[in-house]
C-alpha cells in the first residue's frame, strides 16, 4: 500500500534518496538544506537505509565523493544550497564531462553578499552550464516524484548526465505538506537498479577523464549536447509513465495551465506558478484570458514548447525569481532565444520579484498580469524588465 | 624483507608513458604497482601524472583510475572506498596518488577530513618540491632557498611539514620514502596495504627539469637526499616513531654527508649564500636532534597519540 505521510519537501528528499536505493551519500550542512541530509543520516543510523554516509568536510568534497562512488558503481545522492552550491560549480562540471548520474536537491538560497537565508533561484541558475539537468519543483510530491524520476533519466544510456532537483528554501524546504509514497516495490519496477556507461573494474582498467588534446575535445562536449537533447525527449515520457504507475504527472518539461485559450501567459518557475495559478483563476472570473506555463526543467530548456505555446497565444509575461546583472531574467532571456527565429512573435515583458525570499502573494502577480494586459491591449511593451515592488 | 628480484615482472606503467626524461614521479609510479599490483583503484588528481599517463584515447596505465579535481584527491577515495564497501569489494586497495601542491597546498582539507573520517586507502604523495605540471611555481613543499619561477631569487620560507601534520591526525601509518631505495619504498607500500585506516606516504621524486640537474641523476640525488640527512626516511606506526635504514645510522651526525653536496648539483639551489648553506645545514640538524629525541621516547608516550 502507499503510504500517505506530512512532511516537509527535505524530509521527503530523504524519503526519495531512500526510496531510490540510494547507496553513498556525501553531504555538508548547509541552511536550509540542513534537515534533507540530517533525515538522510537517521534513516542510514537507525537502518532504515542500507548506505554509505560519508560526512564530508565541504560541499566542494561532498559532489567529489559523489562523482568518485557513482564511477565506483553505486547511485549517490548529495543536497546543498547556494554558497554550498556555489563551492561545488567546479565539481559540477567534472560529474557532467564524466557521464556520472549524480543527483542533487538544491535547496534554493539566494546568494550573498549580503548574507541571506531565503530563496531565489540565482544560486542553482548560476550552474546553467555546468551540464547538469535542472528541474524546478513546485510542491513536495514534486519533490520525491521528481528525485525518482531524475533518476531513471540520469542512468539512462541516452543521457547519463547528473540532474539537481530544485526546490525553493523555506517555502517547500519547511512546509509540512501531504505526500503520497509509493510502495518499494513498485518504485523498484519503475526504476532498476543503477548503471553507469563505464565503471571502476580492476578487471577492465581504464584511465578515465584523463587528459583530451584539442583533436578529441570537442567531440566530447558534442555528446553532452545531444544528451541534452535525448533528455529533452525522454523527460516527457517518463512523466507519462510515472503518472500512468502513480498518479502523478507534471507536464514533462512545461506545465500548462489554462492556456489552451489564453491572451496572455505568464512564465514562472517553481512555487510562484502555484500563486499564478491563483491569481489566474481570480482572473478568469473577472473575464480575462490568462493562463500560466510554469518551466519545470530548465536544462534541458523547453523551447519547442515555449514556441508553441506562443504560436496561440498574444503575449508572454515572464516572472523572475532571479535577475542576471547587466541583463534581464534568465527566463526572458531564454523565452527571446526560443523565439528568435519564429513568425509572429508575441509580445514580451519580464518582471523581477521574489529575491531573497521576498513574499510574491497571487495579489502580487494579478497586479503583473494586469499590467500586461494593459501593455498587450496597446499592442506595445513598456519595459523589458521592471522590478516588482521594489522601494523607491 | 623484500629483494629485488622477488618483485613481479609485471608492469601496470606502460611503455610509452608521456613523463620527462628522468622524472623520479615515473619511477615511483613503476615501484608502486610492483609493490601493490593490479588490485588496486587509483585516483589522480591535476599534477605531472595527468599527463604521464599520455591523452586520451591512449593510457599509459594498466589499472582503473579515475582523475579528479586538483583538490579532491582525498574525497574522491572517500568516495570510492564507501561504494566498494557497499559491493563488497573491500579487498581492493584505494590509493590516493597526488603532488606537493595537490597535497600540502590546495589538497590538505580533503585529506585532512578523510584522515579525521579514519578512510581506509592509501595516500602518497610524491614531492617535488615545485607545481611541476605548470612549469616549477613555489609550493608549500619547496625548501628554503631553492629557485622557482614564482621565486626566481629564491624562497625565503621553510617547507611544510607533511608527514607530521599527517601525523597529528592519529592515523595509524605515516611514512616517508624515495624511489632511490626501492626496497624501502616496496615494504612500506605493502606494509600499508595491509593496515586498515588512513595511510600516508610522502614520498622525495626528484624531478630533473624543475630542480636543474641532468636527467641521469634522479637516482644519485635521491639517495644524496637520504645520505645528507635532507630527506629522513622514517616511519610513525600506531605513533610510534621508527627511523629506517639507511636513515638510521644517520642519528650520528658524522655520519650525514654535508648538506652542500646535495644543493650544489642542483641549478635551482645556484643563488644559495654560503650563509643560506649554513643555515639549511642547521635545520636539518635540528630535525636530526628531534628525530633522536622521538626514537628514544616513543611518539605514543609523547604528543601524537595521547590519551586525552
Amino acid at each position: 500500500m502507499a503510504q500517505m505521510i506530512i512532511d516537509t519537501a527535505n524530509h521527503i528528499a530523504g524519503y526519495a534518496a531512500k526510496a531510490a536505493r540510494v547507496k553513498v551519500v556525501a553531504a555538508y550542512p548547509i541552511t536550509p538544506q540542513t534537515t534533507v541530509v540530517e533525515k538522510i543520516a537517521d534513516f542510514v543510523e537507525n537502518g532504515e537505509m542500507d548506505a554509505e554516509y560519508i560526512r564530508v568536510e565541504s560541499e566542494h568534497s561532498a559532489m567529489v565523493a559523489c562523482i568518485a562512488a557513482a564511477a565506483a558503481g553505486v547511485r549517490t545522492f548529495t543536497a546543498t544550497s547556494a554558497h554550498g552550491l556555489a563551492l561545488m560549480h567546479e565539481a559540477l562540471h567534472w560529474a557532467s564531462g564524466s557521464r556520472l548520474p549524480v543527483v542533487m536537491a538544491v535547496v534554493n538560497r539566494a546568494m550573498g553578499a549580503p548574507w541571506s537565508i531565503w530563496s531565489d533561484f540565482s544560486d542553482s541558475l548560476s550552474q546553467r552550464d555546468t551540464g547538469w539537468i535542472q528541474f524546478y519543483c513546485a510542491d513536495n510530491q514534486e519533490v520525491f516524484d521528481t528525485i525518482i524520476q531524475a533518476y531513471k533519466l540520469c542512468e539512462d544510456e541516452r543521457v547519463f548526465l547528473p540532474a539537481m532537483v530544485c526546490l525553493e528554501g523555506f517555502i517547500l524546504s519547511h512546509t509540512y505538506m501531504p505526500v503520497k509514497i509509493p510502495e518499494q516495490k513498485e518504485i523498484d519496477d519503475f526504476l532498476p537498479p543503477y548503471r553507469c556507461g563505464w565503471i571502476l573494474d580492476v578487471n577492465r582498467p581504464l584511465s578515465h577523464a584523463n587528459l583530451v588534446s584539442p583533436d578529441w575535445y570537442m567531440e566530447f562536449r558534442y555528446m553532452i549536447q545531444e544528451a541534452m537533447e535525448n533528455a529533452k525527449q525522454l523527460i516527457p515520457k517518463i512523466d507519462k509513465d510515472y503518472g500512468k504507475r502513480f498518479g502523478f504527472e507534471y507536464g514533462g518539461l512545461l506545465e500548462k495551465y489554462k492556456c489552451d485559450d489564453a491572451d496572455l501567459v505568464l512564465v514562472t518557475m517553481g512555487t510562484m506558478a502555484s500563486d499564478a495559478k491563483i491569481a489566474v483563476d481570480s482572473l478568469r472570473k473577472e473575464g480575462l484570458k490568462v493562463g500560466v506555463a510554469r518551466v519545470r526543467v530548465f536544462r534541458p530548456f523547453p523551447t519547442e514548447e515555449i514556441a508553441k505555446l506562443a504560436e496561440q497565444t498574444k503575449m508572454l509575461a515572464t516572472i523572475d525569481r532571479h535577475i542576471s546583472f547587466g541583463m534581464e531574467g534568465f527566463l526572458s532571456s531564454e523565452i527571446k532565444a526560443s523565439l528568435y527565429n519564429k513568425k509572429n512573435r508575441p509580445l514580451l515583458t519580464g518582471f523581477i520579484a521574489g529575491l531573497g525570499g521576498r513574499d510574491v502573494t497571487s495579489e502580487t502577480i494579478k497586479k503583473i498580469a494586469k499590467k500586461s494586459l494593459k501593455q498587450m491591449h496597446a499592442g506595445k511593451v513598456e519595459k523589458e524588465t521592471e522590478w516588482v515592488d521594489l522601494r523607491e | 624483507m623484500v629483494t629485488i628480484k622477488e618483485l613481479p615482472r609485471e608492469e601496470y606503467l606502460l611503455k610509452g608513458h608521456a613523463a620527462c626524461a628522468g622524472c623520479g614521479p615515473s619511477i615511483a609510479i613503476r615501484l608502486l604497482f610492483k609493490a601493490l599490483g593490479n588490485k588496486v583503484i587509483m585516483v589522480v588528481p591535476a599534477c605531472c601524472t595527468t599527463v604521464i599517463q599520455g591523452p586520451y584515447p591512449y593510457t599509459s596505465v594498466a589499472v582503473p583510475l579515475q582523475n579528479i579535481l586538483f583538490e579532491s584527491t582525498a574525497a574522491a577515495a572517500s568516495g570510492i572506498v564507501a561504494a566498494l564497501r557497499q559491493r563488497k569489494m573491500e579487498d581492493i586497495t584505494v590509493i590516493g596518488w597526488a603532488g606537493d601542491g595537490g597535497t600540502v597546498d590546495i589538497g590538505i582539507q580533503a585529506l585532512s577530513g578523510a584522515a579525521e573520517r579514519e578512510t581506509n586507502f592509501i595516500y602518497i604523495c610524491y614531492d617535488n618540491e615545485a607545481y611541476g605540471n605548470t612549469g616549477m611555481q613555489r609550493s608549500g613543499a619547496t625548501p628554503y632557498g631553492a629557485w622557482t619561477t614564482t621565486t626566481p631569487s629564491g624562497k625565503r620560507e621553510r617547507k611544510k611539514d607533511m608527514p607530521f601534520i599527517m601525523a597529528a591526525h592519529r592515523i595509524p601509518y605515516v611514512a616517508t620514502a624515495c624511489p632511490s631505495y626501492p626496497i624501502d619504498f616496496v615494504e612500506k607500500m605493502r606494509k600499508a596495504r595491509d593496515i586498515k585506516g588512513t595511510k600516508y606516504i610522502h614520498i622525495l621524486a626528484p624531478c630533473p627539469t624543475g630542480w636543474r640537474y641532468d636527467a641521469n641523476k634522479t637516482v644519485e640525488l635521491g639517495r644524496l637526499a637520504v645520505q645528507t640527512g635532507l630527506w629522513a626516511l622514517y616511519e610513525i606506526e600506531y605513533g610510534k616513531f621508527k627511523l629506517n635504514s639507511p636513515s638510521d645510522r644517520l642519528v650520528d651526525k658524522a655520519k650525514r654527508k654535508p648538506v652542500k653536496e646535495y644543493l650544489q648539483l642542483q641549478g635551482r639551489f645556484r643563488n644559495l649564500t654560503e650563509e643560506d648553506i649554513n643555515r639549511i645545514q642547521q635545520w636539518v640538524d635540528e630535525d636530526w636532534e628531534r628525530y633522536r629525541k622521538l626514537t628514544s621516547n616513543s611518539l605514543s608516550d609523547a604528543t601524537l597519540h595521547g590519551k586525552i
